[in-house]
């Protein structure tokens, strides 16, 4: 821990957790309501950086290393098209995810936006957490 | 899985994902490897839709099986197949072309990284012209510009990277434009669908609504495809640009954007009826003249030969749009034919030129002198590709120089031949300085001596300019599949 006013500290070690927790409720709630994968990648991302520009940027390299962003920002484009060709595999157009549970067709759709959103999360979490690294580098 | 009626979803999904994985791996060699399949596989695709739609059908994809007008549709017609030809063939062999050339002008590191972004590059240009769909074109768009704004500043030289700011900058700026008027085109007709809008269109053609998104809409596409006095980005862009990045821009990319100004202008807004009200036409028609003129003109002042044929683009561009304006099936056919063959010999040149950058490590004017004889294959290619630019008769520029100005007698405007030929001169001054450089000048002794391009680049290279002689000679699929899609988008044939 390096020095500096404690002030940010405590509140950034009080927020930082509801902030993840929120990303999630966004990411889950999306379907329902506002929100969605981008807004629970940006929160997400913005959580880790609070705790980077706190504590420290190589505490936050520590919690999330650069080697998994930068394999998150196209794993995350892979989630997204994997789904559509899954859907192309069980016989249905690109992207149709109601394939994706032929006997309940709303229920593919629920699990296959899911997916996808589970894939603009991880791509979105990754490229904000990547460009932040690539400022901050040298410094620290 | 693979068969006709997922073929449009899969020709730029493919790409999408190749890309994905070379950003996983980032191992150089392996990333070629993949990218080769992935274009190749892409490429079989295109053809197999161009057969299954050359005689007038349209094959229609609805992505997520959401049907169109609300979901997005992919839509492949005669003239996106002719288009999607000239981008998937262009991108593959300036790939195969890359394998020697990124490795030497991209640093180690990012070689994975290049063959990603080439592949996202490659499939943003496919997307634009097979999405049915103006948001959707856009989204490509985007995903093509910001991936040509990182090939362009990849290489070596700095100058590049304030190159590609300022096509980021200005690049923006015509996608903005571009979506501002899609967003006005929306509001008036509450759709995206472009086969849609065109029903929709009708009897509210003149509406200021209308007439004020088709102006954002020409425009931004306008500033996109380089017309003038909107190039400004482009002479840097190229110059300072690793080789294949060069090629693969020039080859493709301000053609793509003025696919889309033909779909619009064409498809959806009938400019032969509607734009002579808001007089279009005529602002694209000057425009084009200048664009001819002024490029040509800067090009002889270059004195960086990658440099020249920019200016050369902007003289190329203008031709195109030149064909879009006078708005008769020759000169359309022309514009369209000469998006496919201004492809092929700029795709070409550039490929020489990096040969040449790989050996000679300067593409400047005065170290060329006397190179003729030391790289013989490259300098017979510049003479054989400058010739079609010039518009040699046997060459593909003779082609569609000749339905531009069968085109242009058809609608009576005798002048502009006269613009043509004077063009094609001015054409020979700045083609000529470097063939008098490369052959007729005596290698300086200090000079260090050059060997020929490597096998590969040379190979790549030499198929783009047998494609450059092979459709000049036999003009059956390029004039051919031209006209059939210029006659498809026209709606008062001739």
């Amino acid at each position: 821990m390096n020095g500096g006013p404690p002030i940010p500290r405590v509140i950034a070690r009080i927020l930082i957790p509801p902030m993840l927790l929120y990303a999630l409720y966004v990411q889950f709630h999306g379907e329902y309501g506002p929100g969605g994968g981008f807004q629970a990648g940006a929160i997400a991302a913005s959580a880790i950086i609070l705790y980077g520009l706190v504590f420290g940027v190589s505490h936050a390299q520590r919690a999330v290393p650069p080697a998994v962003v930068i394999a998150g920002m196209p794993l995350g484009v892979l989630i997204y098209a994997g789904v559509g060709i899954a859907t192309l595999a069980l016989g249905d157009n690109y992207l149709a995810y109601g394939a994706l549970n032929p006997d309940n067709p709303p229920g593919g759709q629920h699990l296959g936006i899911m997916l996808v959103e589970l894939g603009v999360l991880v791509t979105v979490f990754s490229t904000m957490l990547t460009i932040f690294y690539a400022f901050t580098e040298g410094e620290d | 899985m693979i068969e006709l009626t997922h073929m449009p979803a899969l020709v730029v999904v493919a790409p999408l994902m190749a890309a994905a994985l070379c950003a996983l791996i980032r191992h150089s060699r392996l990333c070629w490897w993949l990218a080769t399949l992935t274009l190749t596989f892409s490429c079989v695709c295109i053809v197999v839709m161009g057969r299954a739609v050359f005689d007038g059908n349209v094959l229609s994809y609805a992505m997520g099986s959401w049907a169109p007008p609300i979901g997005i549709e992919y839509r492949v017609d005669a003239l996106a197949a002719f288009m999607l030809g000239v981008v998937g063939f262009m991108a593959l062999i300036v790939h195969l072309y890359g394998y020697r050339s990124v490795r030497a002008e991209i640093p180690q590191p990012l070689q994975g990284w290049y063959h990603a972004i080439y592949l996202l590059c490659t499939a943003g240009l496919l997307g634009m012209v097979i999405t049915g769909d103006t948001f959707n074109a856009f989204v490509f768009m985007e995903i093509a510009s910001l991936s040509a704004y990182t090939l362009i500043a990849m290489g070596k030289d700095r100058r590049a990277l304030t190159a590609a700011f300022q096509y980021l900058i200005l690049g923006t700026i015509g996608a903005t434009f571009y979506v501002i008027g899609v967003g006005f085109l929306y509001l008036q007709t509450g759709t995206l669908n472009m086969t849609d809008l065109d029903t929709r269109l009708d009897g509210i053609m003149d509406h200021p609504g209308v007439l004020t998104g088709l102006g954002f809409l020409i425009a931004g596409l306008a500033l996109k495809s380089a017309l003038f006095p909107l190039h400004l980005w482009l002479p840097n862009a190229y110059a300072w640009a690793p080789s294949v990045s060069s090629a693969l821009l020039a080859a493709t990319a301000t053609k793509v954007t003025l696919y889309l100004l033909i779909r619009f202008a064409y498809d959806i807004f009938d400019f032969d009826i509607a734009l002579a009200q808001a007089n279009w036409s005529f602002v694209l028609f000057v425009l084009s003249l200048a664009a001819i003129t002024a490029g040509s003109l800067l090009a002889i002042a270059q004195d960086n030969v990658k440099r020249m044929l920019a200016y050369s683009s902007v003289a190329q561009i203008g031709y195109i749009t030149f064909g879009i304006a006078v708005a008769n099936l020759n000169s359309l056919t022309g514009a369209l034919v000469h998006l496919a063959n201004h492809a092929l010999m700029k795709g070409a040149l550039f490929m020489l030129l990096g040969g040449v950058m790989l050996r000679l490590g300067s593409v400047h004017l005065s170290h060329l002198a006397g190179i003729g004889r030391q790289m013989p294959w490259t300098m017979a290619g510049f003479v054989l590709a400058g010739a079609s630019l010039l518009g040699v008769p046997g060459t593909v520029g003779f082609v569609s120089k000749w339905y531009l100005a069968v085109g242009a007698l058809d609608a009576g405007h005798w002048s502009l031949v006269i613009v043509l030929m004077a063009s094609s001169l001015i054409a020979l001054a700045y083609m000529g300085r470097v063939i008098e450089m490369v052959y007729l000048r005596e290698r300086p002794a200090d000079a260090p001596t050059v060997t020929e391009a490597p096998p590969i680049m040379l190979a790549a290279t030499w198929l783009v300019l047998a494609a450059c002689i092979y459709f000049g000679l036999d003009t059956d699929l390029t004039a051919g599949l031209a006209r059939a899609a210029a006659d498809s988008i026209m709606d008062q044939p001739q």
